[in-house]
């Protein structure tokens, strides 16, 4: 089973995650799946029917927006990296974590290498699935590359200049 | 000058202990070439024609002998013994091994520098004014603004993967010496009528292959939302600037696509959702700041020095000197020096180490220990005072540093080009030193006045070519080098984008090419006029004529 970083630990992975061509006659009642935005817009009614738990993934050109009223659907929310250089996907770890109030797993997907994890982190990830040929668990010490950090965001809402 | 406390520290040395771990697993094969690229280039390293480069940080272009010494011993120690000062206010190592690199960044952290965010797709340096604190038409200070953008940006997690490289200017003055209007932010600290700080912003201004100047979002910005409304900005442009060309993922494109005002209502929309959040600046860190910008005790002058301004009536050197190199001062009886870079035959912007180590100790004997670095690609000493001006010129004139020619046409703004950049199509310090040596007549220079002429070897137009009242541009045309010449380009309030002149010149032609513009402005020019004046009275065409008459 595949390794991911969870709450700073590397636990193995429960979930399948489908991807954007999966249709929804492939799933199973039982099971824990993550969706493509796409088939959650689509067939919403019928996901939340099953027995297994819910999860929804966004790629990097969609929106937070998109699922902001539906968060207590969803006990893993993942946002997928194309490529490692695409940051957009902080800004939507940040608007579901800072302005929706999302509580549930926040995980990222994709192009999810060490020297991004950091940054991940301070937006409000807190799973980290790495690309399959990097080890998590050599992987972990880059969460804590700073001891200290400047600017407010979702992991510590008070910038430096209100704690010095 | 900002002095580190402990956090500020710890922050440097944990960045230089990651890189040397991120070096580390380069070398060891634990990381590709392409997964390493951003991780060197946010620490400004390029790998370059022939060496690696490194770009170190300058923020907002102020320097000390302190840090000027470590300097001149990196370039010694790790370099070839000289550095050149960058269109940004940057300092630039060519030819460092990358296995020293963690070395270098630990000796910077000790003087409190490092090259952070100095490339890559991130926030870059602020840059302002080099008469910061001191210039005379200054009306607000814009370095403790530029140092709280620079803690607020320095690892800002949500933007170090942007669409493009960013970059912010503040200026605080009635001239604008910071070029606000072509950066991506551009910043103007101003009073309301109530008489309370604020800015205004512009966005989507820049150079670079499709030149634009910044438009206003908002009139005034009261200061204690400056954070909140940067990151309200960078949010929109990190959501929706465009990724699929990199030729068209700068802010500016956005700005444009959507429209100034329709963009203006994206970030008011997206800043009332943080205004008034704990990112809202507060009086107690804008005054813990603002304290290290205090001016030093200056000593008290009625006015003029009355012995400078003799020697001034007696020695022309001296005079000469004087009238480009020394600016005015908001204390009486001190002035700000610029040290010219720009001697003939060197490349605009060079330094050796001996020249830094100079340039330190005329900084502790004459200027408190402070130094400033310029876009211009010049060094300024920010406290002088008048009665110190002569011994000065002597002794910067034994150093290299007292060309006259500050804002003359031989101050050129020029990248390193070909010669060392991998990005550029064309050579460009060969040029400038072509040029340099065909106006290497004082009088004549003077006679020509104020005039700015950036030379940028590619598109992405480091030299600053588009605001150059001359720019030129270096492109290749089927493997060979070849020069466009751009005319009336201007920074400063009124900023504006130069436009071509006409089919583009062998690097042989470029003396005399420039030497014809010339001459036409002088045959025109009424005797109140400067380059730039001529050009936009009388036009493009009789400029374009007598260039290209000799082609047929």
């Amino acid at each position: 089973m595949r390794l991911i970083i969870k709450d700073n630990q590397v636990v193995p992975d429960t979930w399948e995650l489908l991807p954007k061509d999966a249709t929804l006659d492939q799933l199973t009642n039982t099971g824990d799946v993550i969706v493509p935005l796409a088939m959650w817009l689509e067939h919403s009614h019928a996901l939340k029917a099953r027995d297994g738990r819910l999860g929804v993934w966004l790629d990097a050109d969609e929106e937070a927006e998109c699922i902001a009223e539906d968060l207590d659907s969803f006990a893993v929310i993942a946002l997928n990296f194309p490529v490692f250089s695409d940051g957009r996907n902080y800004s939507n770890a940040r608007l579901l974590r800072d302005r929706y109030q999302y509580q549930g797993e926040l995980r990222s997907i994709g192009d999810v290498l060490r020297d991004q994890l950091f940054f991940m982190r301070r937006c409000g990830f807190n799973a980290y699935a790495l690309r399959e040929d990097h080890d998590p668990h050599a992987a972990l010490a880059s969460l804590q590359d700073f001891s200290e950090v400047y600017q407010a965001a979702t992991d510590q809402p008070l910038p430096l200049f209100r704690r010095r | 000058m900002y002095i580190y406390d402990e956090y500020d520290q710890r922050i440097v040395e944990d960045r230089a202990r990651q890189f040397r771990d991120q070096v580390r697993r380069y070398l060891a094969g634990e990381l590709s070439e392409t997964e390493f690229l951003p991780l060197r280039l946010q620490n400004g390293l390029y790998v370059q024609r022939y060496a690696p480069m490194l770009r170190i940080a300058v923020p907002y272009g102020v320097l000390s002998s302190q840090r000027l010494r470590k300097l001149a011993y990196i370039t010694r120690r790790y370099d070839k013994g000289y550095a050149h000062i960058t269109t940004r206010q940057n300092i630039q190592l060519n030819w460092p091994n990358l296995e020293d690199v963690p070395d270098i960044l630990e000796e910077l952290a000790s003087v409190q520098m490092h090259a952070i965010q100095t490339s890559g797709n991130c926030i870059r340096n602020t840059t302002t004014d080099q008469f910061a604190g001191v210039a005379a038409d200054e009306i607000i200070d814009p370095r403790p603004w530029c140092e709280i953008i620079r803690q607020w940006s320095t690892f800002h997690p949500e933007f170090a993967f942007l669409p493009r490289k960013f970059k912010i200017a503040i200026n605080g003055a009635r001239e604008d010496r910071a070029a606000i209007g072509v950066h991506d932010i551009g910043l103007n600290a101003v009073r309301n009528e109530a008489g309370e700080l604020g800015f205004q912003v512009l966005v989507g201004g820049g150079l670079g292959r499709t030149p634009m100047v910044g438009a206003e979002i908002r009139a005034f910005l009261p200061w204690q939302h400056l954070l909140t409304y940067l990151e309200a900005i960078l949010r929109v442009y990190n959501r929706y600037g465009r990724r699929d060309n990199k030729f068209k993922a700068r802010i500016k494109i956005l700005v444009k696509a959507l429209t100034p005002e329709v963009f203006g209502e994206k970030v008011e929309a997206e800043w009332q959702n943080l205004k008034d959040g704990p990112a809202t600046l507060t009086e107690s860190e804008l005054q813990r700041v603002s304290k290290y910008f205090v001016s030093p005790e200056l000593e008290s002058f009625p006015g003029d020095d009355a012995g400078y301004l003799d020697k001034r009536g007696s020695d022309k050197g001296f005079n000469n000197w004087a009238s480009r190199n020394v600016h005015p001062h908001r204390a009486p009886g001190y002035a700000a020096v610029t040290l010219s870079l720009k001697p003939n035959a060197v490349a605009p912007g060079d330094i050796t180490a001996e020249q830094l180590e100079a340039a330190a100790d005329l900084a502790e004997q004459y200027s408190l220990g402070e130094i400033r670095s310029t876009h211009y690609q010049n060094l300024v000493l920010p406290y002088v005072r008048q009665k110190d001006l002569y011994e000065l010129w002597h002794k910067a004139r034994e150093a290299g540093f007292a060309t006259p020619n500050i804002g003359l046409l031989s101050d050129m703004i020029c990248c390193p080009g070909g010669d060392f950049c991998s990005l550029a199509n064309a050579k460009s310090i060969p040029i400038a030193q072509s040029i340099q040596e065909q106006f290497d007549n004082l009088d004549y220079l003077y006679d020509i006045g104020e005039l700015e002429l950036n030379i940028s070897g590619c598109m992405n137009a480091c030299g600053h070519h588009h605001i150059g009242h001359i720019g030129i541009l270096g492109v290749d045309k089927k493997g060979e080098e070849f020069y466009q010449v751009s005319l009336g380009g201007k920074s400063g309030r009124d900023a504006a984008i130069g436009k071509i002149l006409g089919p583009s010149f062998a690097a042989n032609q470029m003396p005399t090419v420039v030497q014809k513009l010339i001459d036409v402005y002088l045959e025109h020019r009424t005797p109140e006029e400067r380059f730039i004046d001529t050009y936009e009275r009388i036009g493009m065409d009789p400029f374009k004529e007598r260039v290209y008459a000799a082609d047929h």
